[in-house]
């Protein structure tokens, strides 16, 4: 058998209390260390200098207007995506389906503006592009709810082949409707009119509201303390009498509903056309987004800002050192692989063994060391008491 | 035309049995690897590399040998950097899964491209890997062409999935694997060294999936470097579901994956549209699979019981 007769050099134990400023400062220092790990990467990569990374990860990003107003729409985008994810999420709800929700609810945006565009007014246009988009986010979202509630089924796996079956039905309309098309539909009339004739602005506008209504709900509203004692323990929402389908299946018409509207916005207002690359991967990174962020809708901003800002500097960086369009996507992947390692460091502690209990371990090793096949039980018997033994001393001391 | 159709099946059903057997093993450890279609792209990169080392010695098995080392590497370092992370370091294991996505597409369509700018193909090295391994004077009746005429790394996936069928079900290695996945703490209770059995599943079962974006390259394409690999590795983690996490039945069910997946490309008569609704089968009927075994709760077809949640000894 492979157990263990030596005590580990160190071992963990979870931080009970973690301050915020320790957690703060652990995430400041990993999204700095990130930037110098993809500054060290592109100039090993392009053979020029780091100064020639950062040189145009701020040009790309701070560059011109044209530039920061990209950045923050990005980011507002992005936050939208991760809000709406977040109420499941927090009910431990492992929604990955985002993606597919609001495509879906682009797909039934665009089945207004197919059918509708030009021929009514834009009011009655937009109003059922809106509706159409919300019906398909909320059904998107709602066949997997009521299949946890009901029968338990791995919300997981199943959103994520919902994300597919979405992006399927996507193309087939847009080959139905237009069979020469080269995969995207280019829509004219019956559009959101930017407002104040900056294409930005909306977008913005409606991701810092609905993220103040979001913090909201979540932390005073009913509903928002049901969903996460669901999330916390599954029978003790029971015991104190919450309705456990009930909450899975209104939060996660909620989330649907707002993949809904992102998805309305994104072809009504931003894209002004449907393709399966609408959504571009902003329903995993959004998941990403809100899982690393705790939740926390103003931590959610930043990661969201600090996503986009490395995604659109890179973006520029490999436009200048000619290193094609899936850099960025290396670059944004070393930021998330730094940002995950955080929340290790965040709520575990490492402990390091400690003299004592190193001379009691070799005691015992001398016992139990005769490995004989038969005596297999008995050993792994003793070796299991014995670490549990050291463990108890370990967690005296400190 | 059948046969053809079926030989083609096989082929392209082949990537995902190599990407779902690797991703069996590591599910069975209790790891939901969403990795794993971006550990199939570095897989790709790494035995391109590999194949172009050494097709130049004229050694069809060295060139084989060094694609298959060099893919199941590259792809075991990315099974080896999910594993720091979720077993280690405990992070989430859906959230460190979709990073490795997003990082392992971005370094294939990133190399790809250096290679497009370079100019370096792979249509010379990919020869070996699709030409028959049984040589090309093999017959010409429906039996031949359906089970001759294929390279050697189809032969070497069916093999890989057998012995994987066989070690998780009749060995002790496979029942304490399916214990870890299981119950880590019961499983660390009875002396099974539950990190080290985490660690062997998530590497060795990338590297096999890693195999599978390599094979694709260089048998399915004929060296053409593609970027659907992705989308063929989210099949292989649905083909995961749609055989029960039984390495036997992903054989029979990576046949019906690659019939699915090849058919709209043979289908005439048949508009653009409703080829597009062909491509839905996989998924949905794996959907569906997934529906069906949650109403019947039989122990036999459920996911690990301790999938997708990280293992703390101290925790209760």
């Amino acid at each position: 058998m492979f157990n263990t007769k030596r005590e580990p050099l160190f071992h963990l134990v979870k931080r009970i209390d973690v301050s915020k400023k320790y957690a703060w400062a652990i995430r400041i220092g990993a999204f700095l260390l990130s930037i110098l790990v993809c500054a060290a990467v592109s100039a090993l990569l392009t053979e020029k200098s780091m100064g020639f990374f950062f040189k145009y990860l701020i040009n790309g990003t701070f560059g011109t207007k044209r530039t920061i107003w990209n950045l923050f729409h990005e980011t507002a985008i992005l936050l939208l995506v991760s809000i709406a994810v977040t109420p499941c999420f927090k009910m431990k709800f492992w929604n990955i389906g985002g993606e597919g929700q609001i495509l879906m609810g682009a797909l039934g945006c665009s089945v207004a503006l197919v059918f509708m565009g030009g021929q009514s007014s834009d009011g009655v246009t937009i109003f059922v592009s809106l509706v159409l988009a919300f019906a398909f986010g909320i059904a998107w979202a709602v066949i997997p709810a009521f299949f946890k509630a009901r029968w338990n089924t791995n919300e997981t796996l199943l959103t994520l082949m919902m994300n597919y079956i979405a992006i399927c039905l996507v193309n087939y309309f847009i080959k139905s409707v237009a069979s020469s098309s080269t995969g995207t539909l280019t829509f004219k009339e019956g559009l959101v009119e930017p407002l104040g004739g900056n294409q930005y602005i909306l977008f913005i506008i409606v991701a810092v509201v609905l993220t103040v209504l979001m913090w909201v709900y979540l932390k005073y509203s009913k509903h928002g303390y049901e969903l996460t004692v669901v999330g916390e323990s599954e029978n003790t929402s029971r015991y104190v009498g919450i309705n456990n389908k009930l909450v899975i299946i209104r939060t996660l018409i909620l989330c649907g509903a707002l993949c809904g509207l992102i998805g309305f916005l994104l072809v009504s207002g931003v894209n002004h056309s449907l393709g399966d690359a609408t959504v571009e991967g902003r329903g995993f990174t959004g998941l990403l987004i809100s899982w690393l962020a705790h939740f926390n809708p103003l931590a959610m901003g930043l990661a969201s800002f600090l996503f986009v800002f490395i995604d659109n500097g890179s973006s520029q960086v490999s436009n200048y050192a000619r290193l094609g369009a899936s850099y960025p996507k290396v670059m944004t992947g070393i930021f998330f692989f730094f940002i995950i390692a955080t929340e290790f460091f965040i709520n575990y502690r490492i402990v390091f063994k400690k003299k004592k209990v190193k001379e009691i371990t070799d005691n015992e090793d001398t016992i139990s060391g005769e490995t004989e096949p038969m005596k297999d039980e008995i050993e792994t018997d003793k070796g299991n008491t014995k670490e549990n033994i050291n463990e108890e001393i370990v967690k005296e001391k400190v | 035309m059948f046969t053809l159709i079926v030989s083609q099946a096989i082929r392209f059903g082949i990537v995902f049995l190599y990407g779902s057997t690797g991703e069996i093993i590591i599910e069975k450890s209790g790891h939901l690897n969403l990795g794993i279609p971006g550990i199939m792209c570095l897989g790709a990169v790494g035995g391109c590399i590999g194949a172009n080392l050494t097709f130049s010695s004229g050694s069809v098995f060295l060139t084989i040998l060094t694609a298959v080392a060099l893919s199941m590497l590259f792809a075991g370092l990315g099974g080896a950097l999910y594993g720091l992370f979720t077993i280690s370091l405990r992070c989430n294991q859906n959230v460190t899964g979709l990073t490795i996505t997003t990082f392992g597409a971005g370094v294939l369509g990133f190399w790809g491209s250096k290679m497009g700018r370079l100019g370096t193909t792979f249509y010379v090295a990919s020869k070996p890997f699709s030409a028959p391994m049984f040589g090309n004077n093999i017959g010409s009746d429906w039996f031949s062409s359906i089970f001759l005429s294929h390279g050697p790394l189809v032969y070497l996936g069916i093999a890989i999935a057998i012995i994987v069928a066989i070690i998780l079900k009749k060995t002790r290695t496979g029942l304490s694997l399916n214990a870890v996945g299981e119950n880590p703490a019961v499983a660390d209770a009875s002396g099974i060294n539950v990190n080290k059995y985490k660690y062997i599943a998530c590497i060795l079962g990338s590297g096999i999936s890693g195999i599978g974006g390599a094979f694709y390259i260089l048998d399915c394409t004929r060296g053409s470097l593609e970027y659907v690999i992705e989308a063929m590795g989210w099949l292989s983690v649905a083909l995961v579901i749609f055989s029960l996490w039984k390495p036997s039945i992903s054989i029979l069910g990576s046949f019906i994956f690659g019939v699915l997946y090849i058919l709209p490309n043979y289908i005439s008569g048949v508009g653009f549209a409703d080829k597009e609704l062909l491509k839905i089968i996989p998924y949905l009927v794996t959907a569906l699979v997934l529906i069906i075994i949650s109403f019947f709760k039989k122990k036999e077809t459920q996911p690990p019981s301790s999938l997708g949640l990280s293992y703390f000894r101290e925790d209760r």
